[in-house]
């Protein structure tokens, strides 16, 4: 656990990631942008038939209430939890360690548990203009009827696979490949120019 | 063309792959019955209608999907995951 703690996580977007107003934002921003830090970002995988399983382990170690149901999801307490695919769940939490509690707790007749803390970055929207940037990146539905608060999609964008959460009416966690996350960083940046942005 | 996957509702066409003709039948590995395995790799229907599919939600879910689609009009009468799900291999089936 001390090994773990004292190295510090290097953020992929550190040489791009400029706070302040930017684009046309004399009026005020119509979005503000930041990277969401989560200290744990899992996929757990239910065998076939084992989902209901899952979702009550979920409960149980994440203490996230997930609900039954295609993309469906909740936000709460600095953690989330979303379907993204039949059986497949990501979830986040501010601390380090959830990766382990779940190996700890999870039997492996329910399914797998992978880690991928490194491997992802999440990239916050937030604002006015919110639905108005992500629909010009996204061919899916973002209006609040259509894609409620705590739900997931999963979606890409030309080859950028792109996992979203709806963390409240305005704001959206895109969950993108680390490797990928500073070219959408830029591209969400330029998204953003004719709104107004603000970098947090 | 849109797809409405069972898992993530009606999605653009650029997020799925198409996976080819839905109607054939692998031979089993070991099998050495050289009919059998040239039907499964060159026999095609090529309907000019109903034709069964596989898809993948690989921009989406991955879901593996079965998909019927009317090669003429593009539209779609049904779609159902590959695992578990029978339904849609009815229509322009194999006889
Ligand atoms: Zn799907």
């Amino acid at each position: 656990m001390a090994s773990r703690n004292t190295v510090e996580r290097l953020s992929p977007l550190e040489p791009v990631y400029q706070p302040g107003l930017h684009g046309q934002s004399e009026h005020g921003a119509g979005v503000t942008l930041c990277e969401a830090k989560q200290g744990s970002i899992l996929q757990l995988t239910a065998w076939p038939g084992e989902e209901k399983r899952m979702i009550a382990a979920i409960r149980s170690v994440a203490r996230l209430a997930v609900p039954d149901g295609a993309g469906g999801g909740i936000v709460k307490n600095g953690k989330a939890a979303f379907g993204i695919a039949p059986g497949k769940f990501t979830v986040t939490a501010e601390e380090e360690g959830l990766a382990e509690a779940f190996a700890a707790s999870l039997k492996p007749a329910i399914g797998t548990v992978t880690d991928l803390s490194h491997g992802r970055t999440i990239i916050r929207i937030s604002g006015e203009k919110a639905e108005w940037v992500l629909a010009k990146l996204f061919a899916i539905d973002f209006s609040l009827p259509a894609f409620p608060i705590g739900a997931g999609r999963s979606t890409v964008h030309h080859d950028i696979f792109a996992q979203i959460q709806r963390t409240d009416n305005d704001s959206f966690d895109i969950h993108v490949f680390r490797s990928f996350a500073r070219a959408f960083w830029k591209l969400l940046c330029h998204s953003s120019e004719e709104v107004g942005y603000e970098v947090q | 063309m849109l797809i409405t996957c069972p898992y993530c509702g009606p999605r653009d066409l650029s997020e799925f792959t198409y996976q080819g003709d839905g109607n054939r039948t692998r031979p089993a590995p070991a099998s050495q019955d050289l009919d059998a395995w040239n039907a499964y790799v060159y026999d095609r229907l090529n309907p000019a209608g109903d034709h069964n599919e596989i898809w993948q939600h690989s921009g989406g879910c991955r879901s593996h999907l079965r998909v019927v689609r009317n090669t003429l009009t593009h539209e779609i009468s049904s779609v159902g995951f590959v695992r578990g799900d029978a339904h849609a291999r009815k229509p322009g089936a194999r006889k």
